[in-house]
């Protein structure tokens, strides 16, 4: 478990911007109506997209849109991991710690940040940047991962992890993936199976024949 | 190797498009509708004939899963959920499916909601795969379009399907946590009984399966269930996608027959360990949460449920990640930061886990400095076995496997470090809180 509460310094209020609202109604419309609450994540989640981070004025708002007492959206908002509960820089990296990031340099990514960005969930000086460790991304054969923002940068060299963080200060977009340029999951250097041309020339699209169809009701 | 006219994702690595009309020439939703129209009993017989055993994990026969869903839809109607919660340590099996091939999946949940009388189907994808969360969103939206799924669709079975997400918890992919939290609630495993076919998302009878598993069955039924248990073992059939990660020359995800030799594997699909076969130390075969393998017993180990658990090395395929570390590496703090996974991701409701991860993790770190008695081995081994099988869901099983695969594998490791840690500080015993934080 993690302890986690809210921030000392809170907004007044919290309103959800009207080019959001839309994915706010299309996300409520996803559950049955007698079943709201079950949008909770989605919408802290459009919080977060919104604000960068999650207030105690945006709960009180979604909680009263979703018919939930108030405490029950804190709690969910206290639990799931990914919620910032402060401000966060500009750019969030989570740098994935967990032992196959571990085993192939992880441990030198988080130095990079510490040092170039500072103390885990600290704010930057110029907010650009915050980063923190989190528990496994779920990338692990492109270990190691860093999650920048919204994507995954795999397969990072701490020369690489320092490039990237460069391109984000003076503002340029970063491309997610590979940093060693592999096709996603493939092995390096390229792939060894699915290099039959006949899979991919239009052969499988013919109608097939089911086996073992039941034969017909008399 | 199993041959590519074989494998089910022929677009793993996305090297095509993951569109419906490209998928369509890969043959996704090729005679879905006579599918359809074989009835769900012929469904359900020919993926329990498959052998198909469940894919995420726990390894459950899908079809007999299926089953037990109620045979009648009275007044709550019946849901599937697809957890797609992926947050196994080494696994990353889901995210190529879902990204590369999603049609397969849909397709598949569309059949395997008709099966059970489903006319709804959740998606629960782990709130990091932003990505693949888009990518999915769109493929559905393709179906609808295409009149493929939605109402009124071409097989003639009402069916919407939905993708909501997660916000970073490793527990919501134990199954009743997951419906907890598409409820809107904390991931907080239910107890079972009652299980999730007869009260489970809103109290309506639910199944839940892994990603893989449905997204398998389109593929299933188009080529037969014998294709299927063509390959692969008795009881351990099909393929299966394993994620070769760590210490190895091309770490990758590649589909292939279960029961492979787990040396065949990393030696032609992830170039071989590094530093040649002689440098591997062990191997975590099945994610994180089951038991390591020595060096030597990966020399004829296969690859599948029943030959991964049996005795002594007591481990399990799991989700098939297979995480492998050579003799750089430092294999008591490797496990201690698996430890300190467990610790983190638990959710804190049943007292042996959430008290237990965090001792043991504690102590864990110690023994890595080598700070810490001999006796505690013992100690340790005891305590993760009063946390294992004494929570209500699996994770303190979890927490508790991969210590005791350490011990059994590496004791006398831990036992050097510790007389090394004393020897350098000429100190007879070693005193250290062992209390909570």
């Amino acid at each position: 478990m993690s302890v986690r509460r809210l921030a000392e310094q809170q907004p007044e209020s919290f309103a959800f911007r009207a080019d959001i609202l839309p994915e706010v109604e299309r996300q409520i419309a996803k559950f049955p109506a007698n079943r709201k609450a079950s949008a909770v994540i989605p919408l802290l989640w459009l919080v977060q997209k919104q604000e960068g981070w999650v207030s105690e004025p945006a709960i009180r708002v979604i909680a009263d849109m979703l018919g939930m007492p108030k405490i029950r959206v804190l709690e969910v908002a206290t639990f799931y991991t990914m919620f910032h509960l402060e401000p966060r820089g500009r750019h969030h990296l989570q740098v994935c710690g967990t032992t196959p990031c571990m085993l192939r340099g992880a441990e030198d990514l988080k130095d990079v940040c510490q040092r170039r960005i500072g103390k885990k969930f600290a704010v930057s000086a110029d907010g650009a940047f915050s980063w923190e460790e989190v528990e496994c991304l779920g990338g692990c054969v492109n270990a190691p991962v860093v999650a920048i923002d919204d994507y995954y940068h795999e397969d990072l060299s701490p020369d690489d992890l320092e490039a990237l963080i460069d391109a984000l200060a003076r503002g340029e977009a970063v491309k997610p993936g590979s940093a060693r340029g592999r096709q996603t999951s493939a092995p390096e250097g390229g792939a060894k199976t699915l290099t039959s041309a006949s899979l991919y020339d239009g052969s499988l699209a013919q109608k097939v024949a089911l086996p073992n169809r039941p034969a017909p009701a008399e | 190797m199993l041959e590519d006219k074989d494998r089910i994702f022929l677009n793993l690595y996305g090297t095509q498009d993951w569109r419906l009309e490209a998928a369509k020439k890969r043959g996704a939703w090729n005679a879905t509708g006579d599918m359809i129209a074989c009835g769900r009993d012929w469904i359900i017989q020919q993926v329990k004939d498959s052998g198909l055993r469940g894919r995420g994990g726990a390894g459950f026969p899908t079809g007999l899963k299926w089953s037990f869903m109620p045979k009648e839809v009275k007044e709550r109607p019946h849901y599937l959920v697809v957890n797609a919660d992926e947050s196994e340590p080494g696994t990353c099996k889901d995210r190529d499916m879902m990204r590369h091939d999603p049609h397969l999946l849909i397709e598949g949940c569309l059949i395997a909601s008709f099966a059970m009388q489903a006319h709804a189907c959740y998606i629960y994808i782990r709130g990091e795969y932003v990505y693949e969360r888009e990518i999915l969103e769109q493929a559905i939206q393709e179906a609808y379009a295409a009149k493929l799924i939605g109402k009124n669709n071409i097989h003639g079975w009402d069916f919407d399907l939905y993708v909501s997400h997660g916000a970073g918890a490793y527990i919501c992919g134990e199954e009743t946590a997951l419906l907890e939290s598409l409820e809107g609630k904390k991931g907080q495993p239910r107890l079972k009984p009652p299980f999730p076919a007869n009260a489970g998302l809103y109290g309506c009878p639910t199944t839940v399966n892994n990603v893989e598993s449905i997204a398998v069955v389109p593929t299933i039924l188009r080529r037969g269930a014998k294709w299927f248990a063509s390959i692969g073992r008795a009881n351990n059939t099909g393929t299966k996608v394993f994620c070769i990660s760590g210490h190895v020359n091309q770490p990758c995800n590649v589909e292939e027959a279960m029961s492979i030799p787990l040396k065949q594997l990393i030696e032609e699909h992830a170039g071989g360990v590094r530093g040649g076969w002689g440098n591997l130390k062990a191997v975590i075969p099945g994610g994180s949460s089951v038991r390591m393998i020595k060096a030597e017993e990966c020399e004829t180990m296969l690859m599948d449920f029943d030959a991964l658990a049996a005795a002594p090395h007591r481990s399990g395929l799991g989700t098939a990640a297979v995480i492998v570390m050579d003799q750089s590496t430092d294999i008591v703090r490797a496990i201690a930061r698996i430890a300190y996974f467990y610790k983190h991701e638990s959710c804190g409701q049943c007292t042996p886990c959430r008290e237990g991860t965090g001792w043991m993790w504690r102590v864990l770190e110690r023994m890595a400095r080598g700070e810490a008695e001999h006796r505690e081995i013992d100690l340790l081994l005891d305590v993760a076995g009063q946390v294992e099988g004494h929570t209500i869901c699996a994770l303190g099983d979890a927490a508790a496997w991969p210590i005791q695969g350490l011990i059994r594998c590496f004791r006398g490791e831990i036992e050097q470090r510790i007389d090394r840690y004393r020897a350098a500080r000429d100190v007879h015993v070693v005193r250290t809180p062992v209390a909570a934080e």
